[in-house]
């Protein structure tokens, strides 16, 4: 499948942290004709095995997104929500939201808020009800929303905007790895598609544990530095490749994996930048202080926009970072 | 079992000095255990044995450490600078009371005399720096005899019952919790479980990590106490939630998104049962099930709360019945693990 197909699957499906069914059942679905082996864990997340008699590399995705969850609902049938991950009010304001049972919404501000200060707490959700037993009917307190934006791109570009490219592109790229690599590949495989990232990296943190790999290497997005204004914490650009981690502020990188998959881009012709994030953590957090400690790096999809409801990414960087991750996965590595 | 829970309320416990309260609670706990043990970072985890043999499949937790304060410094006069041990409100603190250390000294957390201070000071609560403990020692000699630095200091609050149903006391975050676990070790139980009462949950939930890691359960309940802010001029949705409602079982908090089924399993039997329930209407506070969830491979894990106003405060307020429904549906929760397995 392309991968612009696949981002339209997997926004069909509803996943924001610690409610990720929708999306792992369709990521299951997905990775089943590839997978030699596959479970999810106990906090929900999918890995997919591919066996192989190397050292263990372990790619981690997060498959959760951003979203809402529902507090309280008021006696006049609005929704107070909390947040799933890093909302910002401002940047979600008159957004429409949907929820798993297919009910939508819009995200609205309190009349009497300031807009400089906003706090989601003086926002509501508008789902149409006209009481709170109506609204009942409809929704209970805990259930989830996420943004219900369009997917586009303008034609014979190769810019897509869309929500929740943070972090389905990265699920997206590890699909089409799972699909390109070889019957009989060197390394023991480990494809985990985490949950609840966006809380904290506590999936990946457990799966790595169960994995117990060798190696990790978190695929995610990453800030730009390429927008009018921009504040320069990060160091990428759109269209100028896949972007090596160096280091974010979860981990830094370890230099053998840098180093690798430096070296892989050589090789095999890949473009590439690297990823300096000032804010923001990956699953590489979790996974590097894992056990005794795994050699972690990072590929990174440079992405604008991050966790609004149009975020941004050039196509042809994705490919990159899926011909690294090709590259890597199949890439003779020093047994630890 | 509201006897217990003022008896608990009346230890002192402060993070990373709770040997009162774990003595107290091991004696109790001791003629009912299969094995009972103090862990390197101060647990106590028991275990008892019940009717299916389950092991470690479930464990229960609840915190016995409360918040409090550390003498810092002794200045020169005897007066004691110090810090808080957990989140405590300075504005609940100032002219209240406290004792210090095993012996108990008394002291006074003071400030600055309202005439010296100025109009823009008036509009701002004192920093901590610039409170202290009177103890009233006549001068650093005189106080260090009584107390050192490093010295924990609880505050004082005896418990009573007021109101319609409520307790007043300091420290029912998680003395309750306590309570429940010591009445189920005196029953017999329809599975194996493991109690834990943690160490300093206050500090940043240190002590779970501890426990769970050596326990390594499948399902962890955590028996916790929740903010209640169900206050005048308090909008409903930022209200959390209520003394006198039940239980109120957790789906999310700043710390933990629980695991779904089991959030589910704990709110039917409340139903079911007839018994009171209720859920936190706003996203805040965090407890031990953040540490356990993550623990090695990933724990699933569910958090039942009473309702407590002024939580951290010398004078905290929940609802007898609510303790008493806690205990109930805790109670239905180890029927309904013992039968899904």
């Amino acid at each position: 499948m392309e991968l612009i197909e696949l981002i339209e699957t997997l926004n069909t499906a509803h996943g924001p942290s610690g409610d990720e069914g929708g999306v792992r059942a369709v990521m299951e679905h997905l990775a089943k004709p590839y997978a030699d082996e596959m479970t999810a864990d106990t906090l929900g997340n999918l890995i997919v095995r591919k066996k192989g008699s190397g050292p263990k590399v372990m790619f981690a995705a997060h498959m959760d997104s951003i979203g809402f969850i529902v507090t309280h609902i008021e006696k006049e049938g609005f929704l107070r929500v909390g947040r799933l991950g890093g909302v910002s009010p401002k940047e979600v304001i008159y957004t429409p939201v949907r929820f798993k049972n297919g009910l939508r919404g819009v995200v609205v501000p309190e009349e009497k808020a300031d807009f400089g200060k906003l706090k989601l707490d003086e926002c509501f959700l508008d789902i149409g009800a006209r009481s709170e037993e109506e609204a009942k009917k409809l929704v209970r307190v805990g259930d989830t929303a996420v943004y219900d934006t369009a997917v586009f791109i303008n034609g014979g570009g190769s810019q897509v905007f869309s929500p929740y490219l943070d972090n389905r592109i990265s699920c997206a790229i590890l699909l089409s790895v799972l699909e390109r690599l070889p019957a009989h590949c060197p390394n023991d495989l480990y494809f985990v598609f985490t949950v609840q990232e966006e809380v904290g990296l506590r999936g990946s943190r457990t799966a790595a544990f169960g994995v117990d790999p060798d190696y990790g290497v978190a695929v995610d997005v990453t800030d730009v530095d390429d927008t009018p204004g921009s504040e320069k914490s990060g160091t990428t650009q759109l269209g100028k490749g896949a972007a090596i981690k160096v280091m974010d502020s979860s981990v830094i990188c370890h230099p053998a994996v840098v180093a690798k998959l430096e070296e892989l881009a050589r090789e095999e012709n890949i473009p590439v930048q690297r990823d300096i994030l000032r804010a923001g953590g990956t699953d590489a957090g979790a996974i590097h202080i894992t056990r005794s400690g795994v050699r972690t790096g990072g590929i990174s999809v440079p992405c604008r926009y991050i966790h609004t409801p149009a975020e941004a990414v050039d196509l042809t960087d994705a490919l990159a970072c899926a011909d690294l991750a090709l590259a890597f996965a199949q890439a003779e590595l020093e047994e630890c | 079992m509201l006897e217990l829970v003022k008896e608990l309320c009346a230890l002192n416990g402060v993070s990373g000095a709770e040997e009162e309260v774990r003595d107290f609670i091991r004696a109790k706990a001791a003629p009912y255990a299969d094995s009972i043990r103090t862990d390197a970072l101060g647990n106590l985890i028991v275990y008892k044995k019940g009717k299916k043999p389950t092991g470690n499949k479930v464990l229960l937790a609840a915190h016995m450490d409360e918040v409090g304060v550390i003498v810092t410094k002794i200045t020169d006069e005897g007066f004691l600078k110090f810090d808080f041990v957990g989140g405590v409100d300075r504005r609940v603190a100032i002219g209240k009371p406290v004792v210090l250390g095993e012996k108990k000294v008394p002291g006074i957390i003071g400030l600055k005399a309202i005439h010296l201070v100025s109009r823009e000071e008036e509009k701002k609560v004192p920093k901590t720096d610039s409170l202290y403990i009177d103890i009233g020692a006549k001068d650093k000699e005189a106080a260090e005899q009584l107390v050192e630095l490093g010295t924990y200091g609880a505050f004082v609050g005896t418990p009573e019952e007021f109101g319609t149903g409520l307790l007043k006391a300091k420290a029912i975050d998680d003395r309750v919790g306590c309570a429940v676990m010591l009445e189920l070790l005196k029953e017999d139980l329809p599975l194996d479980v493991t109690f834990a009462f943690t160490a300093q949950e206050e500090v940043g939930t240190r002590g779970a990590f501890g426990a769970a890691f050596s326990v390594t359960p499948e399902v962890a309940l955590v028996l916790e106490t929740t903010t209640a802010a169900d206050l005048p001029g308090v909008e409903d949705h930022r209200k959390v939630c209520a003394p006198g409602k039940g239980p109120v079982i957790s789906y999310m908090d700043g710390g933990t998104i629980y695991d779904r089924e089991l959030f589910e399993t704990l709110r039917d039997l409340a139903e079911d049962n007839h018994i009171p329930w209720q859920t936190k209407e706003y996203i805040a506070g965090g407890n031990d099930a953040r540490t356990i969830q993550r623990s090695k491979k990933g724990i699933r894990v569910a958090a039942m709360s009473a309702a407590v106003r002024y939580l951290h405060a010398p004078a905290s307020v929940g609802s007898t019945a609510d303790f008493a429904d806690m205990l109930r549906l805790t109670r239905l929760f180890l029927d309904r693990m013992a039968e899904s397995c």
